[in-house]
């Protein structure tokens, strides 16, 4: 048994949400590098110009990459060695936020209430994921999820007739609706099975995975970039304006599901694909 | 190839704007997204004035993080603009015919453009630290409550744009896929 004090967390998620805001991950990096290397339409040049010389300032004056920091998303994997001290997890995770939003001079993006509206001042509560592992430490992953590309993704609930190509023909008609919206290059998460809500739940897990891996399975790796090779042939390009790139990855998750059905949500997130992970 | 313009945004101005045509603008703008956009029309429905005078005005869809100390602004990317397609026709009925965002927008928005003679600008979503550095001045004039979607008149200089939707109607979203797809 190894005891943590929720404190703890406070301190890393704080610097969590200022460094997943301010640092673009390499993969991403290096991915959209890849891109702007086989465009050849001069504003889609331009603008993978443009993307590259903000993730690099943001880097070099430590200021967000996007004015949309997002809602703070905490993946937690606790492990069950653990014995946590000192105060309430939640609120030690929120409070890790707020200070974080505050200190960092992030945008505070969240509203009290989905209908009635009202911001909460602190970009707090987080959406926080819990999950209880073998071990004794805490994997803390943050990913600030921006609106523009969250609201550009579905789930949908299709009869396992509807096969493989059914989750093919989905994953293209998200990215095609989406279109501009979202700032292209987008990355795009998928899950497959589970249940309506662990369908989703992968979907944004999978965002939280570098680019440059595959799923481990070899059927859902050729499926990745499969996909990810149809989608950039649908033109939609940089910002929507046309030209090779309309997404820079594509990651698979799955999970096993019931006889009757085959759930698949697509989650949608821009170049801006922000992640940050510490052990405790 | 990239053409400098500099606002008020008259209608003579506007018709010399095309779909695709890359563009440096300096001048005065505002900014105002969602909560904004809803209080704006709501005064006007009530015959009230906007806090600024929309004749000629640009519209600016952001909500920019907070200044660090000693600085202008903070990060000041664009939003989806398809959120304020419900208010944009009420918008540019009363002058304001500029508007900085990204995203599509719905028919009646491109009508409304064509009527008014509008300009919809795209800014380059996701890059909300290069384009901070172009906004020289901000004041914040209304809402404060809304904290980062309150009202704020800008002066930018050479703020990189492109016209995606001119006041005919053309649209770079379908021109430049319908360009690269016949290649």
């Amino acid at each position: 048994m190894r005891e943590i004090n929720v404190a703890t967390l406070t301190d890393v998620v704080e610097r969590l949400c200022i460094e997943a805001n301010v640092h673009l991950p390499q993969d991403v990096k290096c991915a959209i590098k890849n891109c702007r290397a086989c465009e050849d339409g001069r504003i889609a040049q331009g603008v993978l110009d443009n993307i590259i010389e903000n993730y690099e300032i943001a880097d070099k004056e430590c200021v967000p990459i996007c004015q949309d920091t997002g809602m703070a998303c905490v993946f937690l994997e606790i492990g069950q060695d653990v014995h946590l001290v000192g105060g309430d997890l939640t609120d030690a995770i929120n409070e890790g936020v707020r200070r974080g939003y505050t200190n960092g001079y992030l945008r505070k993006s969240v509203v009290k209430d989905p209908v009635r509206r009202g911001n909460t001042g602190d970009n707090t509560p987080a959406m926080i994921y819990t999950e209880i592992v073998p071990g004794e430490n805490i994997k803390v992953t943050l990913g600030p999820k921006g609106f523009g590309s969250e609201n550009m993704s579905q789930i949908r609930m299709f009869k396992p007739s509807a096969g493989l190509q059914g989750i093919k023909d989905f994953i293209l008609e998200v990215v095609e609706t989406a279109g501009p919206n979202p700032c292209p290059p987008m990355v795009v998460g998928v899950g497959i099975g589970g249940t309506f809500d662990k369908a989703a739940l992968l979907a944004k897990k999978a965002l939280m995975r570098p680019i440059d891996s595959s799923n481990p399975d070899p059927y859902y790796a050729d499926l990745e970039v499969e996909m990810l090779e149809k989608i950039n042939q649908l033109g939609i390009g940089p910002q929507g304006f046309g030209g090779k790139t309309t997404a820079i990855g594509l990651n698979i998750e799955t999970l096993p599901t019931h006889i009757a059905g085959m759930p698949c949500a697509v989650n949608i997130n821009c170049h801006v694909t922000r992640h940050k992970t510490e052990v405790i | 190839m990239t053409r400098k313009i500099t606002l008020p945004l008259t209608e003579e101005l506007a018709r010399t704007l095309h779909a695709g045509d890359e563009v440096l603008l300096t001048g005065t703008i505002y900014t105002s997204r969602d909560a904004g956009h809803k209080r704006m029309c709501e005064s006007l429905a009530k015959g009230e004035p906007l806090p600024f005078d929309p004749t000629d005005a640009t519209i600016y869809y952001v909500g920019p993080t907070p200044a660090k100390p000693g600085t202008v602004i903070g990060s000041a990317g664009p939003t989806t603009s398809g959120r304020m397609d419900a208010y944009a026709p009420t918008m540019m009925s009363v002058g304001a015919r500029g508007m900085i965002g990204k995203g599509a927008r719905l028919p009646e928005v491109v009508e409304a453009m064509k009527k008014y003679s509008g300009v919809y600008f795209g800014a380059i979503g996701g890059a909300g630290a290069l384009l901070a550095k172009c906004i020289k001045k901000c004041e914040l004039i209304a809402y404060e409550d809304l904290g980062a979607e309150a009202l704020r008149k800008l002066y930018v200089e050479d703020m990189p744009l492109v016209v995606i939707i001119d006041c005919e109607g053309n649209n770079l979203y379908e021109i430049g896929r319908k360009e690269y797809l016949g290649k």
